[in-house]
C-alpha cells in the first residue's frame, strides 16, 4: 500500500511521513487492506486547530510483521466503515463521542463510554449544558412477542467485579441477543496522558487495567523509548519478558479456577485461586508488588534479579508447575466439567475474524494470532513463543488455550532465567523527539494491547491513544451468548474475562 | 473420583495462621513509609517533586506524607539523596480517620477499632457488599484473594455477599467516577443501618492517581462518611485483612 506508512512494532516515524488523505480515500484504502486480512488496531482522532480532525488508522497486517499507519482529514462526518467491516463499530462510536465526527450509515451509533468530547462542543452527544448523556440512557435492541422477556443486570454485579450493564433479550431461557453498556469506569486516562510525559504518566499506564500492569506499562515504555531513542539493555528486556509472562500465568491460572467455580467444580476453583496468588507473589519477589507496579520504567526495569533471587524464583516456579498441573488436569478428566465447557458459547473462526477478536478468544477459534509471534518486540525477537491455538471457539477451547499458554510461559521464564544476559538494567531517559508517532503492541494475557503516541512540536504527547484487548473482545462475548441459555452467561463471561477499566479508560 | 482425592492430598492445607503468626512479606515490599526530616538538606524538595500524587509535602523543617494519596511507588525514596524517606515492610496501614493517615510532625493514632456497640453487632459476623467505582481492578483482585484458602476470610466471620440487603457494610474501591456515582449511592442506601463503609486503596481514599480528574470524584468520602481507610495501590491482602480485623477489635 503506497499510501500508508509501514512500521515495525515500536518503531518511530515522523508525523509527516504518515499520509493524510481525504476521508473517502482513507476509507477505500482501509477497506481494501481489511479485505486482504488486515485487522484494525487503532482508529482515532486528533483535533487540529482549524476545527478539523485528523483520523488515524493503524492496521495490523498478518504475515508481514508490519503495521500500516495512515490518516485522513475529517470535517463533520464521513461514510462509516462499520457496515462493510464490523471491526470498526466500537472505534467509530468512540470517534463520534470523542471528536463529534459522525460516521454516516453506522448501524448502531450510540455512546460508548458516556464521556465528554475531547474538546468543548466536539461530541455527537451532549445536553444543553454540554454534559454527556446520563450513562446507560440510550436506545437498546428490543424484541416483542410471546415468551419474550428482557433481563437487565448491573452496573453493580453480584461479586467483587467491575461495573457494567448487560441487557439480555430472551425467549424463555434462550438468549437471542446481549447488549453490553460500558463506561462506568471512565476516569479520563487518555485525557490525563495528553501533554505528558510527566511524573504521573507511567502510573496512569500501570493502572489502565490493574491486572495487566506489566502489559500496559510495557506498551507505554516502548512508546516513550522509541520517541526518545533509548534502547533498554538486553538484561532489562529479558526481565520484562519474565514479568509479562508471570502476569499471564497468574491471570490464566485464576481464570481456570474461576471457570471451574462457575460450573460448580470446587477443587480446581480453590486450588487455582491459591496458585494464582503464588504467581502474584513471584512478581512481588521481583519488585515488591504483586501486580508488578514500579518495575517497568522507560529505559528498562528498576530492579535487578540477583542470582539468589533467580534461584528462589526457579524453585517457586517448579513448585507452582506441579501444583497447577495437578489442579488443572482435573478439569480435563471430569465429565461434569467437560459437559458444561464443551459447545458452550462457541464462536466460529469467521465471526472471530469479522469482529477482529484478539488474544486467547481468537486463538480458541484457531486463529494464529499473537503479538509475540506476529509483531515481536523486545525479548520476543530472540525467544519465540509459538501461538497456542485450539479449535471449536467454545468455553472449553478458551480454557484449553489458557492451559497451553500456562505451560509455554513457564517454559519461557525458565529458559530466560537460565540465559539472563549480563549488564545494566536501566538506560537513562532522554527527552522525546518532536512531531513523531509510534505504535507499540504488547501481547498481554487478554490479547493485543495497542498504544499509539503522537508528539507535538515540543515533544509532548499531542495524543496518547490506548486500545485494550477488551475493546475488541466485548463484542465477541455478546455474540457468543446468542442461542445460549441465560444461565450460561457467567461461564461465558468468565471464559473471556474482559476488562471494564481497560475498555472505559 | 480417585484423581480428585489424590489432587486434594497433593495440594495440602494452605491456610496461613494469621493473625497468630506474622506473615512474611517479600523483602522488596514497600510498606509504611518512615520519615526522618532531620536528615533533609535545607531547601531540598526532591521527594516532593518526584511524587506522582503530591502525597508528600515539605514545609520548613517538617515532612508530611499522606498515606491516603501515596501509591507506595518509592519514587520519593529513590529521589532523596539522604534517605530521609524510606519504606518499611510494615503492612499495617489502615486508619479510622482521614487525618490518621497523615504521617508527619506529630504522631497520632486514634485506635482503629469501632465503638463497642458496633463491635457487638459486627465483631463476630460481618457481611460486606463490594462496589467498584472506577479504578483499575487491582484492589478488587486483592479483595477477591481474601476468600481463597490462604487467607480464608470466612473463618473470621467476614464474608462478601451479593446483595446490599444482606450486607452490614460496603467496601468501596476506585475514585468514584461520575458514571458510577448514582449506582454507588443507591447501593449504599440499600444497605440497612447501622452500616460500615470501608474505602480500600488510594483511589477510594483520595482519588489516587486520578485525583482532580473532572471524570471522577476524589474518593468515597465525597459520597458517604467512611469508617475505615485502607491505603495502598493496591493494598496488600494482609493490609486489608489487618484493617478489617483491627476495625472489629480482633487484632491491635
Amino acid at each position: 500500500m503506497d499510501t500508508a506508512c509501514s512500521c515495525f512494532n515500536g518503531e518511530r516515524m515522523a508525523l509527516d511521513a504518515i499520509p493524510c488523505l481525504p476521508m473517502d480515500t482513507l476509507r477505500a484504502r482501509v477497506l481494501q487492506a481489511m479485505q486482504h486480512g488486515a485487522r484494525v488496531s487503532q482508529w482515532f482522532g486528533l483535533g487540529l486547530p482549524d476545527n478539523k480532525v485528523r483520523v488515524f488508522a493503524v492496521l495490523a497486517e498478518p504475515g508481514q510483521g508490519q503495521l500500516s499507519v495512515l490518516s485522513g482529514l475529517a470535517d463533520q462526518s464521513y461514510r462509516a466503515l462499520t457496515p462493510e467491516c464490523p471491526q470498526f463499530q466500537g472505534f467509530e462510536r468512540e470517534l463520534a463521542e470523542q471528536w463529534g465526527v459522525v460516521p454516516e450509515g453506522h448501524p448502531w451509533l450510540k455512546p460508548i463510554r458516556f464521556q465528554s468530547g475531547c474538546a468543548p462542543g466536539r461530541t455527537v452527544w451532549h445536553d444543553t449544558a454540554g454534559q454527556p448523556p446520563q450513562i446507560g440512557v440510550a436506545d437498546f435492541f428490543s424484541m416483542g412477542g410471546d415468551e419474550i422477556h428482557e433481563v437487565a443486570v448491573g452496573p453493580v454485579h453480584a461479586g467483587i467485579i467491575e461495573p457494567g450493564h448487560f441487557r439480555f433479550q430472551c425467549h424463555g431461557e434462550i438468549v437471542f441477543h446481549l447488549e453490553i453498556v460500558l463506561g462506568y469506569q471512565h476516569r479520563g486516562v487518555e485525557r490525563a496522558l495528553r501533554n505528558g510525559p510527566d511524573r504521573r504518566s507511567i502510573h496512569l499506564a500501570e493502572t489502565l487495567a490493574g491486572d495487566t500492569t506489566v502489559g500496559h506499562a510495557l506498551a507505554y515504555c516502548q512508546c516513550v523509548e522509541a520517541l526518545s531513542g533509548v534502547n533498554p539493555p538486553p538484561r532489562a528486556q529479558a526481565l520484562r519478558g519474565v514479568a509479562l509472562e508471570l502476569e499471564r500465568l497468574a491471570n490464566h491460572t485464576g481464570d481456570l479456577g474461576a471457570l471451574s467455580g462457575d460450573v460448580g467444580f470446587l477443587p480446581t476453583a480453590s486450588y487455582c485461586g491459591r496458585i494464582r496468588g503464588d504467581f502474584l507473589n513471584m512478581t512481588a519477589l521481583l519488585c515488591g508488588n504483586r501486580f508488578g507496579r514500579s518495575l517497568v520504567r522507560p529505559g528498562g526495569v528498576t530492579l535487578d534479579l540477583e542470582v539468589t533471587r533467580a534461584d528462589d524464583l526457579r524453585c517457586r516456579l517448579a513448585a507452582a508447575l506441579k501444583d497447577v498441573t495437578s489442579a488443572v488436569e482435573l478439569l480435563w478428566t471430569t465429565p461434569s466439567v467437560l459437559a458444561r465447557f464443551e459447545d458452550t458459547g462457541a464462536l466460529t473462526p469467521d465471526v472471530a475474524t469479522t469482529l477482529g477478536l484478539v488474544g486467547p478468544a481468537a486463538r480458541a477459534c484457531g486463529l494464529e494470532q499473537d503479538v509475540r509471534y506476529e509483531f515481536p518486540a523486545g525479548i520476543y525477537c530472540y525467544a519465540q513463543i509459538p501461538p497456542a491455538t485450539w479449535h471449536g471457539g467454545d468455553v472449553f477451547a478458551r480454557a484449553y488455550v489458557r492451559w497451553i499458554e500456562i505451560q509455554r510461559s513457564l517454559a519461557f521464564i525458565r529458559e530466560q532465567l537460565d540465559n539472563l544476559p549480563e549488564g545494566p538494567i536501566l538506560e537513562s531517559p532522554r527527552p522525546l523527539a518532536a512531531s513523531q508517532a509510534v505504535v507499540a503492541l504488547v501481547e498481554g494475557w487478554r490479547g493485543e494491547i495497542s498504544h499509539m503516541a503522537i508528539t507535538d512540536d515540543n515533544g509532548r504527547f499531542a495524543a496518547y491513544k490506548i486500545t485494550d484487548p477488551s475493546f475488541h473482545n466485548w463484542r465477541g462475548l455478546a455474540l457468543a451468548m446468542r442461542n445460549q441459555q441465560i444461565s450460561d452467561f457467567p461461564l461465558c463471561n468468565k471464559s473471556f474475562n474482559l476488562s471494564y477499566c481497560g475498555h472505559d479508560l | 473420583m480417585f484423581s480428585i482425592l489424590k489432587a486434594r492430598l497433593k495440594q495440602g492445607y494452605r491456610t496461613f495462621a494469621y493473625p497468630d503468626q506474622e506473615p512474611t512479606l517479600p523483602d522488596r515490599f514497600q510498606g509504611r513509609p518512615v520519615l526522618e526530616p532531620s536528615k533533609c538538606a535545607g531547601g531540598c524538595h526532591a521527594c516532593e517533586e518526584a511524587c506522582p500524587t503530591a502525597a508528600l509535602a515539605r514545609t520548613g523543617p517538617d515532612l508530611k506524607l499522606d498515606l491516603g494519596q501515596c501509591l507506595f511507588c518509592g519514587a520519593c525514596a529513590n529521589a532523596c539523596p539522604r534517605q530521609a524517606v524510606t519504606f518499611s515492610r510494615d503492612y499495617r496501614l489502615a486508619a479510622r480517620t482521614r487525618n490518621d493517615l497523615v504521617l508527619g510532625d506529630r504522631e497520632r493514632q486514634a485506635g482503629r477499632r469501632v465503638d463497642e456497640a458496633s463491635r457487638r453487632l459486627f465483631g463476630r459476623s460481618l457481611k460486606l457488599r463490594q462496589v467498584s467505582a472506577g479504578g483499575c481492578n487491582a484492589c478488587e483482585a486483592d479483595l477477591n484473594v481474601l476468600s481463597t484458602p490462604v487467607f480464608d476470610l470466612g473463618r473470621f466471620g467476614i464474608q462478601f455477599v451479593a446483595s446490599p440487603r444482606h450486607a452490614d457494610g460496603v467496601v468501596i474501591t476506585g475514585p468514584v467516577t461520575k458514571n458510577m456515582e448514582l449506582a454507588l449511592r443507591k447501593t449504599i442506601d440499600a444497605v440497612p443501618t447501622p452500616r460500615l463503609v470501608i474505602a480500600v486503596g488510594a483511589c477510594a481514599i483520595s482519588g489516587g492517581i486520578y485525583r482532580d480528574h473532572p471524570e471522577a470524584r476524589n474518593g468515597a468520602d465525597a459520597v458517604t462518611p467512611v469508617d475505615l481507610f485502607v491505603p495502598g495501590c493496591p493494598p496488600h491482602p494482609y493490609t486489608i485483612l489487618h484493617g478489617l480485623l483491627a476495625l472489629l477489635g480482633r487484632v491491635e
